[in-house]
């Protein structure tokens, strides 16, 4: 037990906390057919918007309410967190590896490679990007794939700015000469020297992103663009609970700090995360 | 003999954390007096200035002794009315110019804001003194000079600048803390000229913060030495340099090049002064630690 | 400076000009045939041809763009296949509802972000300090479709202060000549309206400038307690000024200008966000607008739509670089 502390002071309560919530999710996502109340996508038009456990005219069993359909709303929380997920990796490692990729080859390599790379995310940046993501999904036919995609090829602009700077900083450095002088190959240079160099930074913007791709997916769900309409997700809750705000505030207001706090999660771990990596590498 | 202006009394200053930085410090300034304070670097002459003006570092705190400016012991005031107490009647000559300036405020802006604000002079009047400043300070072309900003001068000029701003809201203290040492030595000796013709024309005190001892003996009246934050001697100049008591001050003698002496004359400390001065503060620090708790 | 201002003009011209290729070639490539939207169900094939001919999608892709581009140049951004309106008309009959809004939402950030930064810096170390840092940092995460909808929730369903849709009452009869409905109602002496618009885009506007806020009072509080340590603000104080009075006078001046670059870029983020926050609020805007153009695969709308709110970005961008060269003394005289 003394030990569990003492892992938990050391990492710091930043990157505990919300590395706990974060967990939680994972698990709801993973395991959320076995671990919800009720069906997600049972409607009972009987019990529809029942308030929550704590407020007069509610349903035992029905712990957060229902939605108009008579839904449960903590079924459907619970069961969203996967779409969500999904969406967090999925597009947080895409826009990752392709940013990142991109931006080490314009740090490093200069010259040509980084002028058109820059002039390509200038380009890019000029894009406001919300509309972007809903226009690329609209039109890709609306799925979790193009969500990840969408966000993907919307969202690499971030990591190419941020790595290019780095590796740009890194290539300054003495280790990139002894190694070209030991017979490296620059390709070799940049991927076994720089690179590990410039992954906490990654690593940092990668958790940030994923924060960013969920918020992206309920917003493309509250526009109707996301998955099709049987799968809860946050945002079609969200979409749902907008429309009935004065009869059912709940079904709003739920997956809201669902949301809030997942996003929360994940730019507190990208901080602690950085905060970790800094004082170790000095 | 006249009341002292500036009274610093068995001041001790200290980190927050422990460690003594300043340990019974004594020295006055008389009205029109030049007095210089010697040491080496980390010697704790600069917290002497800053605590002169109330400007201590978060991290330290006074643990004994006092300051008085005019005969006002300046830990009675609250924060704000010190601040202008002492903004009234003492100003300071920092060591960087470069730093010392607003690098987004011009010129005119940056003397004459004392003026205005803290002595209540109208604008036209505060500009007329700072130009009339400005020339005292051999600036040519002081109206131009004033709407530029502090990268736009060179190194001396700056210095210049802020003794003009130092001087223009005749204080009857002035504070320079190593005033050339971050200058050019080519200018050094013009800006140490400056600053003694205007002391002795304007009458103002003096605390003239310096490691160079050939200042001491031209401009100065007193002198205190310190190391380590301890007053190891203090007397008027001419006496210090005839007759020095403490070792290190002799030492500190001994170390400084004149142009009359072959240059392999010159003695570092030798290690039976270091280890004397050593026990020397670790007897006034074990001394203090003695003392009775303040109830 | 001014050779560098014509290089920036320049390369705004290139960007522009790939962001206008991109995204005619992106809404042409994709799936989804938009004549065939438009028409009802059980259109002859001969209907479809002539609409398509008729829109000159018949065409190879290049053509296409130069002919929309040539037009273009001239004004003439194409007819709105869903809305039949011209699309510039369209556009601008939108616009300053957005403008207004994220005016009003910098104006607020600013001010707020401001304002939690100055009092940080200058009560640093006290409760002061650590209560709007955790309010920082929790706004941080919140972006601004979080925010608007929190908003909903408190000032507009448990404390109903504020209404949550629309840009105006539609009791309220307003013959206003310009689509500035807040300006106009000033000048006209309407404060009725006024108020009217701001129970409407009072919302709207915080959801827009809430993270906006977060990041300046961030970056500021930075630079102000950096600015704090410096010589210059030392020798303020030996000259008898208040900590107050340093840190306005002395500190914030040389505080703002790092402040503003980053700042600026965030209000960029500002613009694009209208998209959802004016859909949330059911805001007559052009972000509104764009998501219905989108949804109904209305090319020539979302062309235009797109594109002005690149050159938006875009101008935005160079006004930064421009005040921070007007700024900073040194840049300034070269």
């Amino acid at each position: 037990m003394a030990e569990a502390r003492a892992i938990m002071v050391r990492t710091g309560p930043r990157l505990w906390l919300s590395g706990s919530w974060l967990i939680l999710m994972a698990l709801a996502a993973i395991f959320a057919p076995v671990i919800v109340p009720h069906d997600p996508l049972a409607q009972d038009l009987m019990l529809g918007k029942l308030p929550p456990a704590w407020i007069s005219g509610s349903e035992p069993g029905y712990l957060l309410g229902t939605d108009s359909l008579g839904r449960d709303v903590l079924s459907r929380l619970i069961s969203a967190a996967r779409p969500a997920f999904i969406v967090a990796i999925g597009a947080g490692l895409a826009a990752c590896l392709l940013g990142s990729a991109l931006g080490l080859l314009s740090g490093f390599f200069g010259g040509w490679t980084d002028r058109v790379i820059s002039r390509i995310v200038d380009i890019w940046m000029a894009f406001p990007p919300v509309l972007l993501s809903i226009l690329l999904v609209a039109f890709f036919n609306p799925s979790l794939t193009s969500v990840i995609l969408a966000i993907a090829i919307i969202d690499w602009t971030r990591f190419c700015r941020v790595v290019r700077a780095e590796t740009m900083q890194q290539r300054r450095m003495d280790y990139v000469e002894s190694a070209r002088a030991m017979g490296l190959s620059r390709m070799a240079t940049l991927l076994k020297e720089v690179l590990p160099n410039v992954l906490p930074a990654i690593t940092v913007l990668l958790s940030l992103e994923m924060g960013i791709a969920v918020i992206v997916e309920a917003i493309l769900s509250y526009v109707n663009l996301s998955v099709s309409t049987d799968q809860a997700t946050w945002g079609s809750m969200i979409a749902e609970g907008r429309g009935i705000i004065y009869q059912a505030w709940w079904v709003l207001l739920f997956p809201m700090i669902a949301l809030f706090l997942t996003v929360l999660a994940f730019s507190q771990f990208g901080e602690g995360l950085k905060e970790r990596f800094d004082p170790v590498l000095r | 003999m006249t009341a002292p202006y500036l009274t610093i009394a068995s001041l001790s200053v200290a980190l927050k954390q422990g460690g003594r930085l300043l340990r019974s410090v004594s020295l006055t300034v008389h009205p029109g007096e030049v007095h210089a304070l010697v040491g080496e670097s980390g010697a704790g002459k600069s917290m002497i200035a800053r605590a002169v003006f109330g400007i201590l570092p978060r991290a330290v705190d006074v643990v004994e002794g006092h300051v008085m400016l005019a005969g006002q012991d300046l830990a009675r005031l609250p924060e704000g009315a010190r601040r202008l107490y002492i903004g009234k009647r003492a100003a300071f000559i920092p060591q960087d110019p470069l730093t010392a300036l607003n690098p987004a405020k011009r010129i005119e802006q940056q003397i004459c804001d004392r003026l205005i604000h803290i002595l209540g002079m109208k604008k036209a009047e505060a500009r007329a003194r700072a130009l009339a400043l400005l020339a005292e300070v051999k600036i040519a072309e002081p109206e131009r000079v004033m709407r530029l900003y502090p990268h736009e001068l060179s190194g001396g000029m700056r210095q210049r600048v802020l003794i003009a701003s130092a001087f223009s809201a005749e204080p009857r203290l002035i504070v320079a803390d190593e005033p050339t040492t971050a200058l050019d030595v080519t200018v050094q000796k013009q800006i140490l000229g400056l600053i003694a013709d205007m002391q002795a024309r304007h009458g103002t005190g003096l605390l003239f913060i310096t490691h160079n001892l050939g200042v001491v003996a031209k401009l100065c009246q007193s002198a205190t030495v310190l190391y380590a934050g301890k007053v190891v001697e203090q007397a008027p100049v001419t006496e210090l340099f005839a007759r020095p008591e403490h070792a290190y001050t002799r030492a500190l003698m001994a170390a400084t090049p004149r142009y009359d002496r072959p240059e392999d004359s010159l003695k570092p400390a030798s290690p039976e002064l270091i280890a004397e001065l050593a026990r020397e503060v670790a007897l006034t620090d074990a001394a203090w630690a003695r003392r009775p708790a303040h109830g | 400076m001014g050779r560098n201002l014509l290089i920036r003009l320049g390369s705004t011209v290139v960007t522009l000009f790939g962001v206008a290729l991109i995204v005619f070639i992106l809404v042409r490539v994709v799936p989804g045939n938009p004549i065939a939207m438009m028409l009802p169900p059980g259109a002859s094939d001969a209907d479809i041809a002539l609409l398509t001919a008729h829109y000159g999608l018949d065409k190879p892709i290049m053509t296409q763009f130069w002919i929309w581009l040539g037009r273009a140049l001239q004004g003439d951004f194409g007819t709105s296949i869903s809305l039949r309106q011209d699309v510039m008309g369209l556009i601008f009959g939108r616009l300053p509802a957005t403008l207004e809004l994220a005016t009003l939402a910098l104006v607020i950030a600013v001010a707020l972000g401001g304002s939690l930064a100055v009092i940080a810096a200058r009560y640093r170390g006290t409760a002061a300090e650590t209560g709007i840092d955790l309010f920082n940092g929790a706004s941080l995460a919140m972006p601004d479709f979080l925010w608007g909808l929190t908003l909903i929730l408190l000032l507009g369903v448990a404390f109903p202060v504020f209404a949550i849709s629309g840009r105006v009452s539609p009791t309220l009869d307003l013959n206003f000549v310009s689509g500035f409905y807040l300006i106009e109602s000033i000048l006209r002496l309407r404060f009725d309206i006024f108020l009217d618009l701001m129970r409407h885009m009072l919302m709207p506007a915080l959801a827009l400038a809430l993270p906006l806020a977060a990041v300046i009072a961030q970056l500021l509080k930075t630079s102000l307690k950096e600015a704090m340590q410096q010589d210059y603000v030392m020798l303020a104080r030996t000259k008898g000024f208040s900590e107050t009075r340093v840190l306005l006078s002395e500190a914030l001046r040389n505080a703002v200008i790092p402040t503003l670059t980053l700042a600026g870029v965030q209000f960029t983020f500002l613009i694009g966000g209208t998209v959802i926050v004016e859909r949330l609020f059911s805001y007559e805007g052009l972000g509104n607008m764009a998501i219905d153009a989108v949804i109904n695969r209305d090319l020539p709308l979302i062309q235009g739509i797109v594109l002005v709110f690149a050159a938006l970005f875009v101008i935005i961008n160079l006004l930064v670089d421009l005040s921070y060269a007007l700024l900073n003394p040194r840049l300034r005289h070269g």
